[in-house]
């Protein structure tokens, strides 16, 4: 370790009080009109914790309508409505903004060495343009309600559909800006704010993914904006883009769509990747195997992900050599991500495993992921996807992906840092109990989709055939579990504000500039400018060896 | 049906061998690959936990790892990517003989009709061992024909005719479903595929309901009722405002803009709702649109007519001759290609 700096500043912490960026200011006002990037992080935690317990709870609901055939719990228009509250929600204010908002605005500055964001004001209107799209999109669909799904198909959505289409419309186009703004300020942060001596290949592996996240947010999310703009266009006016009737084409809203929409699948998971680089290398004490390759595998994702986006579209009257280019791009994108499940795996070689909360949500991604991976490649072999699109196969595999990988990189995420957050420890032994039943939970939830898809239950239905009825209890089962599962920690963690054990400056001995600074840390991050004369992840306990 | 428990589905035609075998395949390489990596993850956990003494030296080792695994899963990934595509070319290919049906969806119910005219709501009725082609088109939303048991799937789009086609092999009762989210009685379009043997199925086309006339024929006293002959007649005809559609199926007719269009039934649909949107090379554009005033199935009953005019190759000089001389060389008659639905790729494209 070299610790020139952790001495000058994590040692030298006094253990009275300390000025530090939570106790700043105590008025609203000063919370409301920040441009620290650390409490921008906070308030997004907050913002971003309602939507989640919202679009959690709309699942539950219509998990409990599925336990039985009849669709007897609520109405065929209200479950399609709580899906596409769900989808909405969960995809739009919880999965894409989620790790960026929270851990990407509190931790990209502080691990750079930078003493925030390159634009802090524009960072404070993200946050606004978030709230107001989400506040909108949320008063929509709770008042009047939108039946569309959250793919919006036409001409279902720009003609057929009697809901507020519209309105929900313009609050997701408002969240865009949000995500655009977001994107655009750590572009500039990671090329223009590193410290003296942090080089692009000394940068945690979690700016790597933020970084190769925000090409993707910049470039994918202007199209979704116009595509949806569109949408209201045609309903509003009646321009005919999208309806035959009005000598328009359905399948060109697909292609818009699924232009921003697969790539966004990577704005919810690369970070999330980021996240596991971080947390696999802390608790095994070593360096994120084969770092340079999981830094550009993050990049050929990105790339990657802007061309396949016809792999959504293989039954919808695409031409067949259309679907066979997809097909062959789609299975590509298999290998960066193979070999970044593989090096976090071998980062344990070697290494100094402990199992703490962290590293046990990071191993529950990995079996996630691995799983939710795979099952990607029969959705990009063109015969089998025929069978399967559409069926619940889909929901189960993209759950995997998206919401696994997310969820448990996002939970693992708080819980490493948490410390450094709030200056408490969380508790230990409620934490790891809650990782591991929202592991049993969500399998229990999705590994029946599975088998469900295949044998042809469709997705979106709110009655089905008897036959798919004991695979579906099980799945309501499992996310009664994962429900309960999720409110341990929100519980927990606000305990720990109050009650938690003080945390020091560096709990786990970490590496990294976030630890060297003290829990919370000050408002300009560091009291003096950190010089970085190390490698990320310089764990190793004899540093000539580590070098190379 | 699915009425019990299963975890397989009932397997009822020509295609659902390859894709399980496909599935199957995948579903073991899956197996065996989480295994593999929830195996290594696990021993190297509790071998390298902190309590163990066991050597950790540090060992720079480049990046040889990972260029054997990308060495190696390239080849798996193409293999795969080919089985799926042979696979696919199979569903999407239907045989030049299958029997063809007319399904119209609509929120929410299947309307299907046979070739001798016979017409079904939510239920068809098929033979074993007969490849079956259904032309699809939908009168509102996207919509999606999927049977479980035959392992296809097709979306059915409005303002375009899909096709899918399978060949059941297990007399029974398979399920129907749309697959494609359709609104809110979506999960209640639901129809189902009656599979009977050769003799069963002929004994029930020839059952008592048999009064619906050929589609063919309907579509006849349509284009008399519409006067459409007023105008569409050979070239050296007098009033031969348009162009004959003699053989005009699965033709290529030359367009006023230089370019080349298949005559497959979409272009036909087209041209009979919105005749300015391809004009054909050498017309003026005075035809009336018919949008609104023919019902989906009465375009499809006037194709069926159209189709009956005979076919490009005993005609298709006569077709070239009375569109005019196209701008650019006709290119030979699509009719292998417009099998499937790369023939609404071509459009425009032809040189």
């Amino acid at each position: 370790m070299t610790g020139e700096i952790a001495s000058t500043t994590g040692a030298a912490l006094p253990q009275h009080e300390p000025k530090n960026y939570l106790n700043a200011a105590w008025t609203v006002r000063s919370w409301l009109l920040t441009v620290d990037h650390k409490r921008i992080g906070l308030l997004y935690l907050a913002g971003i914790s309602f939507f989640f317990l919202l679009g959690g709870a709309a699942a539950v609901v219509f998990r409990l309508e599925l336990m039985t055939p009849q669709g007897d719990l609520v109405e065929a228009e209200t479950y399609n409505k709580l899906f596409t509250l769900h989808g909405i929600i969960m995809i739009f204010f919880f999965l894409v903004p989620g790790i960026p908002g929270v851990l990407g605005n509190f931790l990209v500055p502080i691990m750079i060495g930078a003493r925030d964001m390159a634009f802090p004001k524009l960072n404070l209107m993200s946050w606004y343009l978030f709230m107001i799209g989400g506040c909108f999109t949320l008063y929509v669909t709770i008042s009047g309600g939108v039946d569309t799904g959250w793919t919006f198909y036409t001409p279902y959505s720009s003609t057929y559909s009697n809901t507020y289409v519209m309105a929900t419309a313009v609050g997701i186009f408002i969240t865009g800006f949000s995500s655009i703004l977001t994107g655009l300020n750590f572009i500039v942060t990671v090329h223009k704010m590193r410290c003296p001596g942090m080089t692009w290949f000394r940068l945690p592996l979690f700016i790597w993914a933020n970084y190769a996240t925000a090409l993707i947010m910049v470039l994918g999310t202007p199209v979704l904006a116009i595509t949806i703009l569109l949408v209201a266009l045609e309903r509003g006016l009646g321009i005919g883009i999208f309806d035959p009737r009005l000598g328009g084409d359905p399948v060109l809203f697909q292609h818009l769509f699924w232009f921003y929409s697969h790539p966004a699948v990577y704005i919810m998971v690369l970070p999330a990747m980021g996240v596991i680089s971080e947390l696999v290398a802390a608790f095994s004490r070593n360096r994120v195997f084969g770092y340079k390759l999981v830094a550009f595998a993050s990049l050929a994702i990105a790339v990657l992900g802007f061309l396949v986006w016809g792999h959504h579209m293989f039954v919808s009257g695409q031409s067949l050599y259309a679907g066979m280019v997809f097909s062959v791009l789609s299975m590509l994108i298999a290998i960066p991500s193979a070999i970044k499940v593989f090096n976090w795996a071998l980062t344990l070689w070697r290494g100094e495993i402990t199992f703490h909360t962290p590293l046990l949500y990071a191993l529950g991604f990995l079996g996630l992921f691995t799983i939710g991976g795979l099952t990607g490649l029969f959705l990009a072999t063109l015969g089998v996807d025929v069978h399967v699109h559409d069926t619940y196969f889909v929901v189960a595999h993209f759950h995997y992906v998206m919401v696994g990988g997310t969820v448990m990189a996002y939970l693992g995420g708080i819980h490493y840092w948490w410390p450094k957050m709030t200056g408490r420890m969380y508790p230990e032994g409620w934490a790891r109990f809650s990782a591991v039943l929202v592991f049993v939970g969500f399998n229990l939830t999705f590994f029946p989709q599975f088998i469900l898809g295949y044998l042809g239950m469709p997705r979106r239905y709110h009655v089905y055939d008897e036959g798919f009825q004991v695979l579906n209890v099980m799945s309501s089962a499992g996310a009664s579990i994962l429900g309960i599962a999720y409110l341990f920690p929100i519980t927990y963690l606000i305990w720990s504000l109050k009650y938690g054990e003080k945390a020091s400056a560096n709990p786990w001995n970490a590496v990294g500039l976030e630890w060297m600074t003290p829990s919370p840390p000050p408002t300009e991050n560091f009291t003096e400018t950190p010089i970085v004369d190390f490698e990320a992840y310089e764990y190793h306990r004899n540093p000539a060896d580590a070098h190379g | 049906m699915n009425t019990e428990f299963q975890i397989f589905p009932d397997a009822a035609s020509t295609a659902a061998g390859q894709v399980d075998a496909l599935y199957l395949f995948l579903v073991v390489l899956s197996v065996v690959l989480s295994a593999f990596v929830a195996g290594l993850i696990t021993y190297l956990a509790i071998h390298y936990r902190r309590a163990n003494k066991v050597n950790r030296e540090y060992v720079d080792h480049g990046n040889t790892i990972e260029f054997m695994a990308m060495a190696i899963s390239f080849p798996i990934l193409m293999g795969i990517f080919l089985w799926g595509a042979k696979v696919c070319f199979f569903l999407f290919r239907a045989p030049e003989h299958a029997m063809p049906i007319t399904v119209v969806a609509k929120q929410w119910m299947w309307k299907f009709q046979h070739a001798d005219g016979r017409r079904e709501i939510d239920t068809l009725h098929i033979p074993t061992g007969q490849p079956v082609k259904l032309t699809m088109v939908s009168q509102d939303v996207i919509h999606s024909f999927f049977v479980p048991a035959f392992r296809t799937k097709q979306d059915v789009l409005p303002g375009r005719y899909t096709s899918t086609w399978f060949e059941a092999t297990e007399p029974g009762e398979y399920r129907l479903y749309c697959a494609e989210y359709c609104g809110t009685n979506h999960s209640r379009m639901i129809g189902r595929v009656i599979v009977q043997s050769p003799d069963d199925f002929a004994r029930w086309m020839s059952g008592d309901a048999a009064s619906d006339e050929p589609p063919a024929e309907t579509g006849r006293k349509l284009f008399e009722q519409y006067q459409c002959g007023t105008c569409h007649r050979p070239a050296n005809e007098e009033g031969a405002r348009g162009p004959t559609l003699e053989g005009l199926f699965q033709s290529r007719v030359p367009l006023a803009g230089g370019q080349t269009v298949a005559a497959d039934e979409t272009y036909i649909r087209e041209s009979i709702l919105r005749p300015a949107q391809k004009q054909v090379a050498g017309y003026q554009q005075i035809m009336p649109t018919y949008e609104g005033q023919i019902s989906e199935e009465g375009v499809m009953h006037l194709i069926a007519y159209i189709k009956t005019l005979g076919a490009p190759a005993a005609t298709s000089s006569a077709a070239a001759a009375a569109g005019g001389q196209p701008a650019t060389p006709v290119a030979e008659p699509a009719a292998p290609a417009s099998q499937d639905n790369a023939a609404n790729e071509t459009e425009g494209n032809t040189p």
